[in-house]
């Protein structure tokens, strides 16, 4: 049989292969912390996806301003027919880019959906987001410890929100 | 069950394409039903892509996501039959893993 690092195995525990294969070798000792601080790290911003601003979802996410960059490709329709579906993707040519997010300004809450990109993934994305009405789109991007910013506004005819 | 996750991950030389589609409604909590009673908010809060040992992208997502979620993206790295797991969590405690072999 091969060592494995549990069912579940993290980032965190191979770094602490020893210790962790290490800990599994003696039986069932509690080893929570690893898995706790793990969880920390990859945690979901929730506080980020309450606020209504755009601005200030920004800042919590990442706790500063972006500049525009013209290494920003974000490709979204002008017009939307439906907003429930509204198909957007964004390619980057900036170096070491560790997260993409974007920003639908005039939805109830500004923050849609947040992507990290660990070394050796692609900063390309492509998904789809719901509109409540027409409004601006905006790339977040941060590359390098610096964010940059694209944007592009989308007409909606028939709103996101199903009312 | 089935698995709520479909994926398609390519391999084509040393970048790996991957497509998801899953299937949930992403409820935003502001629809009201026929009944004028609001839907509660139920949506995928983390969508995770692990391969060979690592974390090759990580999807945080809000309601603002459309139903039915799609994400497409690539990675260097991985060859032709690795394996990519899936997973992800919702706001109500739900969640669905599949492992996929790239193709």
């Amino acid at each position: 049989m091969t060592t494995t690092t549990g069912p579940h195995p993290t980032r965190r525990l191979i770094l602490q292969g020893a210790a962790s294969v290490a800990l599994l070798g003696l039986g069932n000792l509690p080893f929570a912390a690893a898995p706790a601080l793990a969880a920390a790290n990859d945690k979901y911003p929730e506080e980020a996806f309450k606020l209504k601003n755009e601005a200030d979802a920004i800042k919590a996410l990442y706790g500063r301003t972006a500049e525009p960059s013209d290494k920003i490709k974000l490709d979204a329709p002008e017009i939307a027919e439906n907003g429930g579906v509204v198909p957007i993707s964004v390619t980057v040519t900036l170096d070491k880019v560790t997260s993409i997010s974007f920003f639908v300004a005039e939805n109830p809450n500004a923050l849609a959906a947040s992507y990290r990109i660990p070394e050796g993934t692609l900063p390309a994305i492509a998904n789809r987001l719901k509109m409540a009405k027409t409004t601006n789109v905006t790339a977040i991007v941060e590359a390098d410890g610096k964010l940059y910013s694209a944007t592009k506004e989308v007409k909606v005819t028939v709103g996101g929100c199903g009312g | 069950m089935a698995s709520s996750i479909r994926v398609r991950a390519t391999a084509n030389g040393d970048i790996t394409e991957v497509q998801t589609l899953i299937q949930h409604p992403m409820d935003t909590g502001l629809v009201k039903d026929a009944k004028g009673e609001a839907i509660p908010a139920h949506f995928i809060q983390q969508l995770k892509f692990e391969c060979n040992g690592k974390d090759v992208f990580v999807a945080d997502w809000g309601t603002a996501v459309s139903k039915d979620p799609y994400v497409k993206f690539s990675f260097k790295g991985a060859k032709k039959g690795d394996e990519l797991k899936i997973s992800w969590t919702d706001n109500k405690g739900g969640s669905d893993t599949i492992t996929a072999k790239i193709a």
